[in-house]
């Protein structure tokens, strides 16, 4: 394992990492400008969302003094500037919705979004590959005919609308687990237990919905793999048809989709914001949704930008696996 | 990818009726959807917002083959028209993302340079942003009404179409007709008008076809959210929304249908798009194209 650590090429890996960092500097940046330049487009008006409720009826030079102390008549590039400024210090704002500071808020949720996220990936990682092999080694056949209509219409089907089935069945009909949020009701301290019997339902569905990309994509590079050469190399051989399978096929059908897992962070994002929705799950997808619906500026700019840099480390990851699979590809990218 | 191994199952007699069972199927469900939605509102003297109180959450049966939601409206007239109105935003979005997507990546692949790079950046910087995130944040401050819903579709969707329409350019300028029209004397422009934009719009309007379930999709999400469409909407995703007070009291009905007509309108789209996409191109699969 060390001896195997030690033959990566460390050095362009962390060159390209490097490239990467200093090129996603500009990207934030014209993000975070976005969000304020489309937020100054908009008809919103920061005074009334900070007011709430209150700012319904309040008298117009309340909301002018309110205005005037955000600094919400300036120019949105002097706004802009001064967030980002202080958004290096570590300060992103107060959420209005939540009644914290920003950071708290991402600081607190964000880990049992990856917990959430993390699991249900390995599970659709899994069972993707199990399934995939499985359809690929008979194309056409019975078993791949059913996996692969399965599949399309569970990419069809909206998460969200697979969770609320999900509910129904596991926890209403079956009453086999709880229908979300993270603890029992009436108690406030997650124990392991606890955590753990309420991810399962929320992990399984957003497995699901990343599932079927997996399994076509298995396929796929299982079947044509075994249409190569080396596999029938390996049958001339006499080679066993396990062997063959798992030992050849798999291993070079499953680079190409290997190294294309860091680019699923959008869509796992996607799925975890309807997921953690419908499953009431304390993460930080969860808390974009409700920062969207009160209208929380500061929160919804943050989590924007959050998820792109997700969606930036996603694809670095993906192009360092990729160059260690294909050497030819190397890392200059 | 060739696969030898479809081309000579294509050929086989025993599986050659196969693909055009699922193209048949596909075609007789959309033509059942246009139908659905263009013909019965008019056709059928049906209220979808009729309430009958005494018919609340009715299980399916025959008078209602849906069953009726928390308020006894029969779901089955609400689904269509909430496919109505979901179609309506997903066609919307298609046509203007597909016309935003063509312009720039005709622009982009045909003018080359720093025109290209430009835009490619501008692609690349739009895609870094998860697309559900990117239309929430614009119907967040645009809402609430339909259109802030479209332009949140359009907005996550027309990159798909640059990129394709944009390829599509940059190996067609090295084609002879191409070289023949500019040794002929013909503009940048109207080369790009009369003989590269032609080309590409087959192309574009298999991407705009298979936009169409997608923006469907993101629409749902969004209301199902309390993001998109207003309430008074009925579209397929506020019905699944309103329909969470009652499946989390057991009546599973007023969630599922809805659903399903998200699914089985994308999967007869997807069918009917990955057999023109062999017409187009019989070599190439058409596998993996959702």
């Amino acid at each position: 394992m060390i001896r195997a650590a030690a033959g990566l090429p460390w050095g362009p890996m962390a060159r390209m990492a490097g490239r990467r960092l200093l090129a996603a500097v500009p990207v934030l940046a014209a993000v975070t400008f976005g969000v304020f330049a489309v937020a100054a487009a908009s008809p919103f008006d920061p005074a009334r969302a900070y007011a709430g409720s209150a700012g319904l009826g309040a008298r117009q030079d309340v909301l002018d003094q309110l205005r005037d102390n955000l600094g919400a008549d300036r120019p949105f590039t002097a706004r802009w500037w001064d967030w980002l400024t202080s958004a290096l210090t570590g300060d992103l704002g107060t959420s209005a919705a939540l009644r914290q500071p920003v950071a708290q808020v991402i600081g607190e949720r964000i880990g049992w979004s990856v917990l959430l996220c993390g699991i249900a990936f390995a599970l659709a990682v899994t069972a993707g590959t199990v399934l995939g092999v499985l359809a690929a080694r008979r194309r056409g056949g019975l078993f791949d005919r059913a996996v692969t209509s399965l599949a399309y219409a569970l990419e069809a089907a909206p998460p969200f609308w697979l969770g609320l089935l999900a509910i129904w069945l596991f926890s209403l009909k079956l009453g086999a687990l709880p229908a979300g949020g993270l603890t029992d009701t009436g108690s406030d301290v997650a124990t392991p237990g606890q955590v753990a019997s309420h991810v399962v339902l929320p992990a399984a569905v957003l497995a699901v919905s990343q599932l079927p990309w997996f399994v076509l994509y298995v396929r796929q590079g299982v079947g044509d793999a075994l249409e190569e050469d080396p596999v029938r190399g390996a049958r001339a051989r006499g080679l066993r048809e396990r062997t063959v399978l798992l030992g050849h096929a798999l291993r070079s059908g499953l680079l190409p989709v290997l190294t294309l897992i860091g680019s699923r962070v959008p869509e796992l994002i996607t799925g975890a914001l309807l997921v953690e929705t419908v499953f009431s799950w304390p993460g930080i997808a969860s808390a974009t949704v409700e920062a969207a619906t009160k209208v929380d500026f500061p929160l919804l700019a943050a989590l924007t930008v959050l998820a792109t840099a997700a969606v930036l480390v996603g694809n670095l990851l993906s192009d360092l696996l990729y160059g260690l699979a294909d050497p030819r590809v190397g890392f200059d990218g | 990818m060739a696969d030898p191994r479809t081309r000579t199952r294509m050929a086989d007699p025993r599986t050659r009726t196969r693909p055009r069972t699922r193209t048949r199927v596909s075609a007789a469900v959309t033509a059942a959807v246009v139908l659905a939605v263009l013909v019965v509102p008019f056709a059928v003297p049906l209220d979808e917002q009729a309430v009958d109180l005494a018919a609340k959450l009715r299980p399916p049966s025959w008078d209602h083959p849906f069953g009726t939601d928390e308020v006894g409206r029969d779901l089955l007239p609400r689904s269509v028209y909430g496919l109505r109105v979901s179609l309506f935003v997903g066609v919307a979005a298609a046509l203007a993302a597909t016309v935003i997507g063509t312009a720039v990546g005709a622009v982009a692949g045909a003018l080359g340079g720093w025109a290209d790079r430009v835009l490619m950046r501008l692609v690349d910087l739009f895609s870094s942003v998860p697309h559900l995130l990117l239309g929430i944040f614009v119907v967040t401050m645009f809402r609430p009404g339909v259109w802030p819903v479209v332009a949140s579709v359009v907005v996550t969707h027309w990159l798909s179409t640059a990129r394709i329409v944009r390829a599509e350019v940059l190996s067609l300028r090295s084609r002879p007709y191409i070289d023949a029209a500019v040794s002929g004397g013909a503009s940048r422009w109207r080369v790009t008008v009369r003989h590269l934009l032609p080309a590409v719009l087959p192309q574009a309007g298999l991407a705009a076809v298979l936009m169409i379930p997608h923006a469907i999709w993101h629409e749902s999400a969004l209301s199902f959210l309390g993001l998109g469409l207003p309430t008074h909407q009925a579209s397929l995703g506020n019905m699944v929304q309103s329909a969470r007070g009652s499946l989390l009291a057991g009546d599973w009905w007023p969630t599922l249908f809805p659903g399903l007509f998200i699914i089985v309108p994308t999967l007869a789209v997807a069918g009917l798009a990955g057999a023109w996409r062999e017409r187009l191109n019989p070599r190439r699969r058409s596998e993996l194209s959702l």
